[in-house]
This record gives structure tokens, sequence and C-alpha cells, in this order.
């Protein structure tokens, strides 16, 4: 009998042809919106990341700001000057820079909160899915009673009740983890209900039995054998939540739930920029919020476009 | 029939209970009511009587079951911030609220219908791209960024229209309207333009899509075979077909509905339940917080109730798959 030759693994550059004639990329370079869209969202995680370096000044460093720089204009505009591309706030704050370093902590918390609450709602789906029975309707009962309840309220509540425990002087400190954890319990629930719906299924197939015949423990069935099958529903999921985080963790900020007038996000400089607008300083306000508005804008629509490239029945 | 009603009530009341819970659970340990209704220098004497007039003795279990047996009778106490019944500081706000929810909400369905049809009926066409990218633009834009804008085109730089209140109101007994004055009618405009413009982006991306699925099916090539005129085909036998689905996820999305009403009251100041909401969260003021959510919640479930339930009436099949209980799905 013949020994099976291990086949060869192919060669860097043949992999990465592979990957460009590959369905999803073909339909990525076909998509002006998705490409736009991710070179937006590259030129935002880059600026943001090089914020110390690209910025002319560091927003929240009171020895650079100079209060005779307050409220100038865009540079384009009379009074406005150099380096304040967008013009300053009160406090001789440049605009931009407050945008770009706000954007930093916008994104951060929307990754970590759907980073997290994808990791539980995938846990949750698995044994919800799997073990089916009480442990089933129990977890899905908790979960049909956080959906009636809609979800910025909640948000608002969990946010007000951890700020409400904490003494005021760690308030700002733990502002991140607790938008972070108030996104988290409002937004499992949509991963849950994805990721049960596809263990169930993957559950009733035939590999999945033969681990059991095997003997395979039950925990290692679920994670070795059926969490890599579920894992694409739920990062598409996450793709689409992505947009949706952002937006809740501005919408917090704006409110005056979320984060603090001394670690803005785009949210809070929106919030500050609001209490000055009737002075005609509309820059302050206006900047923010179109910069919030393009990136939710781009990962939705790469969201968007990523659920169309996935789904088989628009072929 | 009967049976889907008693589950879904039976349901409804489970779900509101857990919101009671969460709500008492508030109550419980945010915040000291005594030390918030007395004044500073209140002697522990006082202290005890008033801790004791408020049942804060009693076991946890007895208070949550007097906290819900409060909250059926519409008794949820008095407003910490200004000492009024909670019942009639929200009745108050009520009215401003159900009117510029109504009116969006009018608006949004007369444009966005006939607009996402339109964007199906010329599916993979220029314009009908622009619809779905206009649409999706309505979707991404945070509802205060909206109304930011609107202020600073039409109030600031305009001069035309009141960047924030309600206008003058005529009062009617119980409830205060806007609608009947020049002032209030001008201040609705912008708030409800705001809370329109995502409603109107959501119907209509709902009805493209669910038109897409039900102008595949064959009934509509019949139909035209008969020759039917193109308009009778989308709108009579089209259309009909996918507002049920439409209506559903219109339901379950009345909560985002009420969060974008809130953020729009912020934004204009308009006085209504959910600007009311947020300064209660501020000043900690629980009893309207519990107030808020358990009406919210009551709204809520009631709507989904009654989607649920029309769906029933409209679609025999939904009635079959629950009585074949494990059959169905």
């Amino acid at each position: 009998m013949a020994v099976d030759q291990a086949p060869t693994r192919p060669s860097l550059s043949q992999r990465l042809a592979a990957a460009w004639d590959s369905d999803i990329c073909w339909s990525f370079r076909h998509s002006p919106l998705a490409i736009v869209s991710a070179a937006l969202l590259l030129l935002v995680a880059f600026t943001s990341s090089f914020a110390e370096v690209l910025m002319p000044q560091n927003p929240f460093d009171m020895m650079q700001l100079f209060l005779d720089k307050a409220n100038l204009p865009p540079v384009w505009l009379e009074g406005g000057s150099w380096p304040y591309i967008l013009g300053t706030d009160m406090q001789g704050r440049d605009v931009l820079s407050a945008i770009v370093y706000g954007s930093r902590i916008s994104l951060l918390i929307g990754a970590a909160s759907v980073l997290l609450s994808m990791s539980v709602g995938v846990l949750i789906g698995l044994l919800s899915g799997y073990l089916g029975g009480i442990v089933d309707n129990l977890l899905m009962r908790l979960g049909d009673a956080v959906m009636s309840i809609p979800t910025l309220l909640v948000a608002i509540l969990v946010s007000a009740i951890f700020r409400g425990l904490l003494p005021p002087e760690f308030r700002d400190a733990f502002a991140p983890l607790i938008l972070v954890l108030a996104l988290t319990l409002t937004s499992w629930v949509v991963y849950a209900r994805m990721v049960r719906a596809v263990t169930m299924v993957e559950a009733g197939k035939e590999y999945v039995l033969a681990a059991r015949i095997i003997k395979v423990p039950r925990r290692r069935i679920i994670l070795r054998h059926i969490l890599p099958n579920v894992l694409a529903v739920a990062l598409v999921t996450a793709t689409l939540n992505l947009g949706l985080a952002i937006l809740a963790e501005a919408t917090l900020s704006f409110l005056g739930v979320g984060m603090p007038s001394a670690q803005p996000s785009l949210g809070t400089l929106i919030r500050i920029g609001n209490q000055y607008f009737f002075s005609g300083t509309w820059w302050i306000v206006l900047f923010p919020a179109l910069q919030l508005t393009l990136i939710i804008l781009a990962v939705n629509l790469l969201g968007d476009w990523l659920r169309d490239a996935l789904n088989p029945k628009l072929k | 029939m009967l049976l889907l009603i008693l589950k879904r009530l039976g349901n409804a009341v489970i779900v509101l209970l857990a919101v009671a819970l969460l709500a008492f659970t508030i109550f419980k340990f945010l915040g000291d009511p005594v030390q918030l209704m007395l004044n500073p220098q209140a002697t522990q004497e006082e202290r005890d009587m008033l801790t004791e007039r408020l049942g804060l003795n009693d076991p946890v279990p007895l208070q949550f079951a007097k906290f819900v047996f409060n909250a059926v009778q519409g008794e949820f106490g008095m407003s910490y911030r200004n000492q009024l019944p909670v019942m009639q500081v929200i009745a108050e706000r009520f009215p401003a609220t159900l009117e510029l929810v109504l009116v969006s909400t009018i608006a949004a369905l007369l444009i966005g219908l006939p607009l996402g049809v339109f964007a199906a009926i010329k599916g993979g066409t220029v314009l009908a791209r622009i619809a779905h990218l206009v649409s999706m633009i309505g979707v991404s834009v945070p509802a205060f960024v909206i109304g930011i804008v609107l202020i600073l085109v039409f109030s600031i730089e305009l001069k035309v229209l009141p960047a924030f209140g309600r206008g003058e109101v005529v009062d009617l007994g119980y409830w205060t309207t806007g609608f009947l004055t020049a002032s209030g009618r001008a201040a609705l405009v912008m708030p409800a333009i705001s809370l329109a413009l995502f409603q109107i982006s959501f119907i209509m991306r709902l009805v493209t899509s669910e038109m897409l699925e039900v102008l595949r099916i064959d009934f509509i090539r019949f139909a035209r075979a008969r020759g039917l005129k193109a308009r009778a085909i989308y709108f009579r036998h089209a259309l009909r077909n996918c507002l049920m689905p439409v209506v559903t996820i219109t339901g379950m999305l009345f909560g985002d509905l009420i969060a974008f009403t809130l953020v729009t009251e912020i934004v204009f100041q308009w006085p209504g339940m959910g600007f009311l909401f947020v300064q209660s969260v501020q000043y900690v003021d629980i009893p309207v917080m519990a107030a808020y959510l358990m009406i919210v919640c009551c709204i809520f479930i009631l709507i989904n109730l009654i989607v649920d339930l029309i769906y029933v009436v409209v679609d025999p099949r939904v009635d079959q798959l629950v009585r074949g209980g494990s059959n169905g799905r």
C-alpha cells in the first residue's frame, strides 16, 4: 500500500493569488462603496493610533492650551490661523486634535463592547443550543426580558447605577469600563440567538454524532467541533453591530452619562459643543458630528456589503 | 387563537414582573431616599421615623410586593426633585411626546412606503442605488446630529424656526396641545423632521427588502400574465403581502423609536417624557426613573402583543404554527 504523500503547502504568493480570486475579494473589488468605506476606516484608525505624532496638540495637556487662541474659526475663514485647521474651542483646544483623540476613544469602546458581547453571546448561544432543556429555556427567557426593554434605556440605567455605586473620584476613571459593560449587557442577546440557532443545526450533524460515539467530552465537542462552525455567523453579526455600538456610546456620552469631559469621546465633544453653539462657534460641534457620522456610515456600509457578499441567496 | 393570546399574555406578565424587579432594585440600591428627602440637619429620630413611614424596615420581598401592588394602581410615590406625585409629573409630559411621535410617524409612513416600493421596483438602476445609499445615511446619522444640523441651519443661520421648547400650548383639561397655536406648530416642525428622517430610512429599507422577496413569488408573474397594470401589481398585490412583516418589525423596533424620541427631546429641549427621564437620571430622581421605565415597557409589550394578534388574524398560517407545536418551524 502506497504511503500517502502529504500535500505540499502552497507558497505564499500562490495563497495570496487564491485569496485575491476568492468570491469575497472579488465582490470587494467590485463594490466601490465598500472600498471607500474601508479606506475611510483605515484612515481614521491610522490617524487616531498615531495621534501623538500626527496632531499639532495634545488636547488634554493643559500646558499646550492657550486661552488667547480660544474660539478661533477654521483656517479658511477670517480670523483662523495655523495650525488650528478646524479652529479651536473656548479653552483654546484644537478641534481637529480633539476629534482625532476622541475617535480613538469612540472606536476603542465600540470595539471592546462588540468583542465582549460577542464572546458572552457566543458562549451562551452554544450552551443554550447544545444543552437545550432547562438551561436553554432560562437563558432565552432572560434574553427576552433584556430585549423587551429598549436598549438605550437599559444602557442609561446601567450606566447610572454603576456611577451611583462608585465614589465620585473613581467615576471618570471607570467610565470606559462602565460603558463597555452597559453596552454588553444589552447586546449579547443578538449573538446568543443567532449562535443558538446555528448550534442546534450543527449539533444534529453526523460529525457531532461521531464525536459523541467515541466519547469525546462535551466541553471538547462544544469548543473544538461546534464553535469553529458558528464563528462565521457571529463575526458577520459583530460587523453589523459595531456601528450600533459606536452610535450607542456616542448617544450615552451626548446625554451626559458616558465619557466625562476630561476624556471626551466624539459624543462628549458634541455635547460640549452643543452648549456653546448659540454664540456662533458652530465648528466646535459640527466637525465632531461629521466625523462620528462618517465612521458609523462607513462601518454600516461595510457590514451591509459583507452580509450581501456572504449571502448565497443573492448570488 | 385563544391559546396564543393566553400564551402571549403569560409571557407579557412575566416580562413585566422582571422589569418591575429591575425598577425595584434601582429603588433599593441606588441612593438612600431618606437622605435625599430630609435636610442634612435632620436628627436620627426623624430619620428613623421616615424610614419606618416609607416601609423601608419591612422585609425585602414584602417591599417588592408592595411596590408591584402600588405600581399596578399607577402609584409610584413622590418625585424627590419637586415633591409632586410621579404620575402627575409624567401625565403633564405625556401629551408633548405623543404629539411629536404621532406627527413624525405619520409623515414617515406617507413618505417611506412609496420610496421603499420605488427602490425595489427600480432595483439595480442608478436611482435605486442612490435611494439605498440615502437610506443608509439616514440610518447612520445619529439623532442628535440631525437635530443639531437642523438647529444650526434653520434657527441660527436662517432664524425661521424656534430652536427649543414647544411654543405656546393650549390647555384642554387633561391634555395640552401645540397644534392650535402658530408658535406651537412652528416648534413642532424641526423635532418632527428629525424624528421622521430616521423612521423614513428605516421603513424604506424594510419595505424594499420585503418587496424584493415578494416580487420573486409566482403570483406576481401570474398577475403580470393577466395583463394587470404595473401600479396595481406593485401596490395592490406585492405591497400588501409585505406589509405584515413590516408591521411586525416596526413593532419590535418601537424601542429604537423611544430611544430616538428621547434624544430628539433632549436636543430640542422638548418638554416630553424622555426629557423628564434624562433629567431624573441626572438628579437621581428614582421614583420618576422607575415609573418611566415601567410605563415605557408596558407600552412596548402592549404594542408587540397587538402586533402579534393582528398577525394571527391576517395570516392564518401563524395560528396553525402555534397549534402544530413542535411541528412548527
